[in-house]
């Protein structure tokens, strides 16, 4: 594990091993409980691969109330959980620890309801995202958030990193689309919020659930927004001679009023790495290549197709192709799609970052990647959510070098650094986890950071649930709710008063 | 009692240390367009925050406006609109239901009461649109969250914590918002005399095609003749909003046709009278100016109207419904039947309900917000000390909660 602090481990939980594990035994009876280090090796890492801890024990409830009891028996006896879904995370988000529980949600596999008239789609946290869209799709629906891990990742998952995809611009992230949720505290207490009403009667806890991945609570059942498809969507695939001319077509598309469905962008690299890998005709001579996705009824796209084709004219587009059919939309996206394992081909590893930026500023932090890229002797391939501003760049490096996985993660450090300084943020839809956690600091200062603690105190006071994760260092509650009153000063200097 | 109005962020933190020094609470305000809604707040000052205004960024391109906490909701349309742009989840303005005439309200105040509009259904409410915010907490910290760009998962969502939170967490100063192109053209479909349970498949209906109905509304025929000028007087009408570029609108406003044609008589309603149409249903215009108690309920839309008709049983009331019928406006005949109210909404699936308008003694005597589960507002509870632990924003305006 390269330079990554992790809480430090409670000696007297570790003793208790065998204890712990006949315990979460009789919680979960049968197969849901894995404590022989060969078999709980599946469990050792997510997403960010380059991080991996074996857990205490991992436990695989079946029932709200099994989760219920697992989380008040670890919190009174003062034992750390790790919640996990399908393990997709790209920022270590699952990552476990030595002393924790891994708490597995994959048994919670059902849809609970399918609503219709309210369109709505009830389902236990470990659905697939696709899942989801895959049990409506006979009647013509879907579920919109499409990460482009939808396959594997879960919706419990999803709600604790509030996951976009390539139509968060038009159809918004999981925040958007989740009604409510059934979640357990760590004291083992069940609460639900929000359901299939819209808004909430008091603090949005749900919107603060969202997106606090897995730090606060354990999501048990998701209530889900479920829209009617398109009549149809088309793409335009445009390349630029440089990255400039792309953005500016972006901005001029928006100006224009047009909220395309997906907006991609790929650079040089990109293109070249995905076209080798799948032949889908991109155009290899463009710095920088768009497709363009408008969605919605025939009408409509035969009106907006001529004005996007128009306005990437303008901005000096030289290629130019519009989908005539369904087959031909589905390659223009095939590379855009198939972007990170092309860019593993060409690389024995890559790092996937996460930024968002404001898009104006893309040639400035394009530019400032590329001295980068010379600094660190690492190439960087670029695919971009360009309607959002939300920026994956894709590190190459080899990890069998030694050294070069440090040099890649300073290099995508440096990158999230650029990223704030334009105005821009550390991570758009992959989460903090542990990936950025050391970054927090670029982006808050104490107070800003201690007040988020404070709202994790309020949840999970003894900082049980996660721990690790987000936060680049662990306030106590009692040492966060202090209040320091100066009442020698002043009260109300200087303000206009009537 | 004194009345504070601060002019910069730095002062508003200078008010709260003061109050903080003193332990005397603070009403917060921006324009009090909304300070009939809650309970009373006893407070020792007045922080108000209508002095503290400007839009202080807006780049249309990229889609983002920032502007401070007091900045009149009137002004910022204004701007947007000059731009084709837009608050896409078009909040209401509560100055007709309350009698005081429109276009009062603060910036502050929309994220504050989390407004929306009919078009909640499908662009949602302020919560889903704010962005990022700097804020002052009742700690006498200021302290901020999220950024000013649209897609942002950094840190817990403290700006969303903020939407319907009554200014009882924290005193926000300033926000960023996601605007959005507005849409080209509308037109309302209304389907004419039908009775509130096949409204509320009609409706359905509507919205679960492809048409991108944006607004979706029953007017039972003791309302219709209240809004757009009296133009749907004589029978109930459920309207159908489809917004978008020309050619798109009229070929989906032809589908709905199509789709609903078995539904009952139909007319169509063009741009202009729309909009004045969906402004009067946004603002709760039929209910306006009068004296007698409102709730806003928010339910499943199947369910609505089948909790309006077994309420009907037991007390007086008016009713119409926005969001395909799951946002149900009730006007009571007489007394607020809170929990007449209450237990019917829990006898059809749940919800919520806000007692938007009473008389004073009402909003001391009752929950205006709909009371919670105990471990719920615990947690609620101790999120509200988290941020404010000597309770001085705000004190009881939300009472079981804040």
């Amino acid at each position: 594990m390269s330079g990554l602090t992790m809480p430090p481990s409670d000696k007297a939980t570790l003793a208790r091993r065998a204890e712990i594990v006949a315990d979460m035994r009789l919680i979960v009876p049968g197969e849901g409980v894995v404590d022989a280090t060969s078999e709980m090796r599946a469990f050792e890492t997510d997403g960010l691969t380059a991080y991996r801890q074996l857990p205490m024990v991992v436990v695989l409830p079946e029932t709200t109330r099994q989760v219920a009891r697992i989380l008040k028996y670890c919190n009174e006896r003062n034992i750390k959980v790790v919640p996990r879904g399908s393990g997709t995370s790209l920022s270590g988000g699952a990552l476990p620890l030595e002393d924790a529980v891994l708490l597995v949600m994959s048994r919670f596999n059902r849809i609970l309801d399918i609503d219709y008239p309210n369109r709505i789609v009830v389902a236990q946290p470990g659905v697939t995202n696709l899942g989801i869209s895959i049990a409506v799709e006979q009647d013509g629906f879907y579920y919109a958030p499409d990460p482009s891990s939808q396959i594997a990742c879960s919706i419990g998952g999803n709600v604790a990193e509030n996951s976009g995809g390539v139509h968060c611009l038009k159809y918004g992230l999981t925040a958007n689309n989740v009604l409510g949720i059934e979640m357990v505290l760590m004291n083992g207490e069940i609460v639900r919020l929000g359901g299939r009403h819209l808004d909430a009667e008091g603090y949005d806890l749900l919107g603060i659930m969202t997106g606090s991945e897995g730090l606060l609570g354990v999501v048990t059942e998701v209530t889900v927004r479920i829209l009617k498809r398109p009549d149809m969507a088309r793409a335009l695939l445009v390349g630029f001679p440089s990255s400039e001319e792309a953005g500016q077509c972006v901005a001029d598309i928006i100006a224009a009023g047009i909220i395309p469905g997906g907006m991609e962008m790929m650079d040089r690299p990109a293109i070249h790495a995905a076209e080798a890998f799948v032949h889908a005709g991109y155009p290899l001579d463009v710095e920088a290549l768009l497709i363009v996705e408008l969605d919605g009824c025939g009408a409509e796209l035969d009106h907006l197709i001529g004005r996007v084709e128009e306005i990437a004219r303008q901005n000096g587009s030289v290629t130019c192709r519009i989908s005539q059919s369904e087959e031909e939309r589905l390659v223009f996206w095939l590379g855009r799609k198939a972007a990170f394992p092309a860019v593993g081909r060409i690389s024995p590893d890559y790092y996937c970052m996460d930024g968002t930026i404001p898009r104006k500023e893309l040639p400035r932090v394009l530019h400032g990647m590329r001295e980068l890229s010379e600094k660190y002797g690492l190439r960087v391939a670029n695919v971009f959510h360009a309607g959002d501003g939300n920026l994956h760049p894709l590190i190459l490096y080899d990890a069998n070098i030694p050294g070069e996985l440090d040099k890649a993660e300073a290099f995508g450090a440096d990158i999230l650094k650029l990223c704030v300084k334009v105005g821009g943020v550390l991570t758009g839809e992959h989460g903090v986890g542990v990936e950025k956690r050391d970054l927090m600091g670029e982006m808050f200062n104490q107070t800003d950071l201690d007040q988020q603690m404070r709202v994790k105190c309020a949840f999970d006071p003894g900082h049980l649930l996660n721990p690790g994760k987000v936060f680049p260092q662990l306030r106590r509650c009692a040492e966060l709710g202090r209040m320091h009153i100066h009442r020698g000063q002043m009260p109300f200097p200087d303000i206009p008063r009537f | 009692m004194t009345t504070f109005t601060p002019s910069s962020s730095e002062e508003v933190l200078s008010v709260v240390l003061g109050a903080l020094s003193e332990e005397a609470p603070l009403e917060i305000v921006g324009h009090g367009s909304k300070r009939g809604i809650g309970r009373l707040v006893q407070a020792a000052h007045t922080l108000d925050l209508s002095a503290l205004s400007g839009v202080t960024l807006y780049e249309p391109e990229e889609l983002i406006l920032s502007a401070k906490a007091g900045t009149p909701l009137a002004e910022i349309g204004k701007l947007l609109d000059d731009n084709r742009q837009q608050l896409a989840f078009e909040p209401m303005d509560y100055g007709p239901l309350f009698g005081d005439g429109p276009g009062r309200g603060t910036i502050g105040g929309v994220l504050a009461a989390n407004i929306s509009g009919p078009r909640r259904i499908k662009a949602g409410a302020a919560r889903d649109h704010i962005l990022g915010i700097h804020a002052v907490s009742g700690r006498g910290e200021a302290f901020k969250s999220g950024g000013r760009v649209v897609k942002n998962v950094t840190g817990y969502d403290l700006s969303k914590a903020m939407a319907g939170s009554w200014g009882t967490l924290a005193v926000v100063t300033d926000l960023t918002f996601k605007v959005l192109p507005a849409a080209e053209t509308e037109t309302t479909l209304a389907v004419r005399d039908l009775t509130d349970d096949v409204a509320a498949n009609v409706m359905a209906h509507a919205m679960g095609s492809s048409a991108e109905v944006s607004g979706a509304a029953h007017l039972p025929v003791l309302v219709s003749g209240k809004v757009a000028g009296g133009a749907l007087s004589g029978a109930a009408a459920t309207l159908l909003r489809v917004e978008g570029v020309t050619p798109s609108v009229a070929w989906r406003i032809g589908h709905l046709k199509d789709l609903l044609k078995a539904a009952g008589e139909m007319q169509e309603i063009g741009a202009e009278q729309s909009r004045a149409l969906w402004r009067d249903i946004r603002d709760c215009a039929p209910f306006a100016g009068g004296k007698k108690p409102v709730w806003r309920v928010s339910m499943a839309p199947s369910e609505a109207h089948r909790m309006v008709d077994a309420l009907r049983r037991q007390a007086g009331a008016n009713a119409f419904y926005d969001w395909q019928g799951g946002l149900i406006w009730l006007e009571m005949e007489a007394d607020p039947e809170a929990s007449a109210l209450r237990a019917m909404i829990r006898r059809f699936g749940g919800g919520h309900a806000t007692l938007i308008r009473a008389a004073e003694p009402e909003r001391a005597a009752l929950d205006v917000f709909e009371p919670q589960p105990p471990a719920l507002a615990a947690l609620s509870a101790r999120l509200k000390a988290e941020f404010d632990p000597k309770g001085i924003l705000n004190p009881g305006r939300m009472s079981g909660t804040g």
